[in-house]
C-alpha cells in the first residue's frame, strides 16, 4: 500500500511517502514561503524522487488540523481533491499528532503546541502505551496560562514539542519547574510520517466529507453568536 | 474532423463555488453553481474566512456533479482551466488548489485565469466575438471598460478610481436598511420611483473612461440624513430610481462615446451588475438600433460568477499555448492583461 501524506497546518510543510511500514520519502521544508505555492511541486518531487505516480497511491492520509486556517485548507484541499479524483481513500488526522515522534521514548506525557495568538495554544496531550500513541486530553483551544495551570495538577513529567514552544517556554517553566521538558530543534518539526503511521490504521470516510477540524469557530460567527444573544437577552 | 477542445473550469474567488464543462469555448456542457449567499446573509455581506470554509466543504462535490452533468469522465478533459485572481486570496487558494491536484493526478494541462477576462469571455457562451470589441464590466468589485482587439488581449481604458458600481448598490441599500445583498432591490425599487431627487454624476475628466462613485454614494446617504434631520420623509423608491440613473447615465454615457472612439463591433456587458434592469433596458435603447454595433446582453446565469466563463476564456488560453506550472498561486491583485 503507497501512501502520500500531507502537512501544511503551520509553516512547516511535511510530505511523506509510505509504502506499507516502510517511510520511502520524506520533504520537510520549514520556511515562511507559502504553501499555495510550494504543496503541490512538494508533492510532485517527493513521489517523483521515489518513481511513483499520482496512480501509484493507495491512500492519502492529510493534517486536518488545528493550525493555521488557511494552511489547513490547502493541505485538506489538495488531499481530498486527489483522493476524490485518483478514486482512493482518505483519511484525516489530527496535525498535532505530526509533532509526537519524539515522545515514543519519554515516560511521562507528550504535549505538541501550536500558537493560537493573544496566549491561546492550540495543544492536546498523549502519552505512548507500550509504543501505540493514546489521546489523554484531545485536540483543543485554549489560553496557555489555563492550560499550563491543569497540567500542574498532574504530577508526571511532560514533554512539549514544536517550534511554538518557545513562546510559552519562560511560563511552563515558571509552573512546572523540573517536571517540564522539551525537544531539541529536531524534535519541533512536524513529521507527516507520524501522522501517516496514524491514518493506515484508521476507517476512511466519504472523501467529499472529509473537512479541515479548525477547533474554533471563526471571529464572524462568534460575533453573530454573541448579537443573537444579546437580543435574546433584550427580548 | 477538427479536434475538440474540453475545458473543465473551476471558480472560488468569491461566495460561489463553481465547476463547468465547455466545448470548443463557445458550448456549456455543464454550469454547477454552488451558491453560499444564504449563509452570508446573516452578517451582511461576504465574510472571507467562512467563504472559504465553504468552497472546501463543496470542492469536490461541485466538480464532480459539472462532470456527471457534462457525461464525461475527467480523463476526456484536455485543459482545467481556474480562477487566479483577482479576488478573495483564500477564496482563490481553494480553487486553485483543486485544479492543480486534478491537473497532476491526470496529467492534464493547467491555465490560470482572470476572473474579468472570465467574466468578458461568457460573451462568447452566446455569439462569437467579433473584433475590436468593448466590454463595459459591472460587479461588486469592478467597474471597467476593457477594449479587445483579437483573443486573449485586454486593454483596461477605464476603471473605477474608488468604488466599484456594486459596490455602491450594496452601501445604498444598506443605507435605505435593504436586506444584503442590496443590488436587486435597489433595481427593483427603481422600476417602480421616479427619478427625482437630484443626484451628481462623476464624469471626471474630459475624455476620461474612469469611474467614481463614492461622491454619490455620500450623496444619496447625505440626502437621506438632512430629510431626517428636517423630519422629512423621502421616499426610497424615488431615492432610488434617482440613485440608478445616476449610475447608468454614467455607465451608458461613457460606453457610448468609448464604442465609438474605438470603433467597436461589439458591446459586451459583463460581472453580476449586468443582471440589473434598468442597465440591460438604457443599454437596449441607446445601442440596440445601432446597425454598426452588436449589443450582447448575456443572460442572468453567465453575468453572476460561474466557471463556464472560466472555461470559455481558459480554452483561448489554452489553444494560444498558455500554461501555468503546479507553483501556481492565488494572486488577489491579479491585473488584466
Ligand atoms: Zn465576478
Amino acid at each position: 500500500m503507497n501512501v502520500l501524506v500531507i502537512d501544511t497546518s503551520n509553516y512547516p510543510l511535511s510530505i511523506a511517502v509510505m509504502n506499507d511500514k516502510m517511510v520511502i520519502a520524506e520533504t520537510m521544508i520549514n520556511s515562511k514561503k507559502n504553501h499555495s505555492l510550494q504543496a503541490m511541486p512538494a508533492i510532485e518531487s517527493t513521489l517523483a524522487s521515489v518513481d511513483l505516480s499520482p496512480k501509484d497511491l493507495d491512500r492519502i492520509v492529510v493534517a486536518q488540523g488545528p493550525g493555521s486556517y488557511t494552511g489547513v485548507r490547502i493541505g485538506v484541499t489538495i488531499a481530498k481533491t486527489l483522493a476524490w479524483t485518483l478514486k482512493i481513500p482518505l483519511v484525516g488526522v489530527s496535525s498535532l499528532a505530526a509533532l509526537t515522534g519524539p515522545g515514543r521514548y519519554f515516560d511521562g506525557l507528550m504535549c505538541p503546541v501550536f500558537d493560537a495568538r493573544r496566549g491561546q495554544a492550540y495543544t492536546a496531550l498523549y502519552r505512548f502505551d507500550e509504543g501505540q500513541l493514546v489521546e489523554v486530553i484531545k485536540d483543543t483551544n485554549v489560553l496557555m496560562e489555563d492550560w499550563i495551570a491543569g497540567l500542574s495538577d498532574r504530577d508526571e513529567k511532560i514533554l512539549f514539542t514544536g517550534q511554538d514552544v518557545e513562546g510559552f517556554w519562560q511560563q511552563i517553566k515558571e509552573r512546572l519547574g523540573n517536571r517540564a521538558f522539551r525537544t531539541p530543534i529536531t524534535g519541533n518539526l512536524p513529521r507527516a510520517s507520524e501522522i501517516g503511521l496514524i491514518g493506515m490504521e484508521l476507517e476512511p470516510g466519504e472523501v467529499h466529507d472529509v473537512v479541515p477540524n479548525y477547533i474554533r469557530l471563526a471571529e464572524a460567527e462568534v460575533k453573530w453568536l454573541e448579537s443573537q444573544k444579546r437580543e435574546k437577552d433584550n427580548e | 474532423m477538427t479536434k475538440e477542445t474540453i475545458v473543465l473550469g473551476i471558480e472560488t474567488s468569491c461566495d460561489e463555488t463553481a465547476a463547468s464543462v465547455v466545448r470548443n469555448g463557445t458550448e456549456i456542457l455543464s454550469n454547477v453553481v454552488a451558491s453560499q449567499i444564504e449563509s452570508h446573509k446573516r452578517f451582511g455581506g461576504v465574510v472571507p474566512e467562512i467563504a472559504s470554509r465553504h468552497h472546501v466543504e463543496q470542492m469536490t462535490y461541485v466538480v464532480e456533479e459539472a462532470l456527471n452533468q457534462a457525461e464525461l469522465s475527467i480523463e476526456e478533459i484536455d485543459a482545467i482551466a481556474v480562477t487566479e485572481g483577482p479576488g478573495l486570496v483564500g477564496a482563490l487558494l481553494i480553487g486553485v488548489n483543486a485544479a492543480k491536484a486534478i491537473a497532476f493526478a491526470h496529467s492534464i494541462p493547467l491555465v490560470g485565469v482572470h476572473h474579468i477576462a472570465g467574466h468578458i469571455y461568457a460573451n462568447r457562451l452566446l455569439k462569437e466575438m467579433d473584433f475590436p470589441l468593448m466590454s463595459l464590466v459591472v460587479s461588486g468589485g469592478h467597474t471597467e471598460l476593457v477594449l479587445m482587439k483579437e483573443h486573449g488581449s485586454f486593454e483596461v481604458i477605464g476603471e473605477t478610481r474608488d468604488d466599484a458600481a456594486g459596490e455602491a448598490y450594496d452601501k445604498v441599500a444598506r443605507t435605505l436598511g435593504l436586506p444584503y445583498p442590496g443590488g436587486p432591490h435597489i433595481d427593483r425599487l427603481a422600476q417602480e420611483g421616479t427619478p427625482s431627487i437630484k443626484l451628481p454624476r462623476a464624469w471626471l475628466e474630459e475624455g476620461s473612461y474612469d469611474f467614481s462613485f463614492s461622491g454619490l454614494k455620500s450623496s444619496v446617504i447625505n440626502t437621506l440624513h438632512n430629510a431626517e434631520q428636517r423630519g422629512e420623509v423621502i421616499d426610497a423608491k424615488d431615492l432610488a430610481a434617482s440613485f440608478q440613473e445616476s449610475v447608468i447615465d454614467v455607465l451608458v454615457t461613457k460606453t457610448k462615446r468609448a464604442v465609438e472612439e474605438y470603433h467597436a463591433k461589439q458591446l459586451l456587458l459583463a460581472g453580476g451588475v449586468a443582471a440589473n434592469k434598468g442597465l440591460r433596458e438604457r443599454l437596449q435603447e441607446t445601442f440596440g438600433e445601432d446597425k454598426n454595433l452588436e449589443l450582447i446582453v448575456p443572460p442572468l446565469s453567465l453575468c453572476t460568477d460561474n466557471a463556464a466563463m472560466i472555461a470559455a476564456a481558459g480554452t483561448i488560453l489554452f489553444e494560444q499555448g498558455k500554461r501555468s506550472g503546479y507553483a501556481l498561486n492565488a494572486n488577489p491583485g491579479l491585473v488584466l492583461q
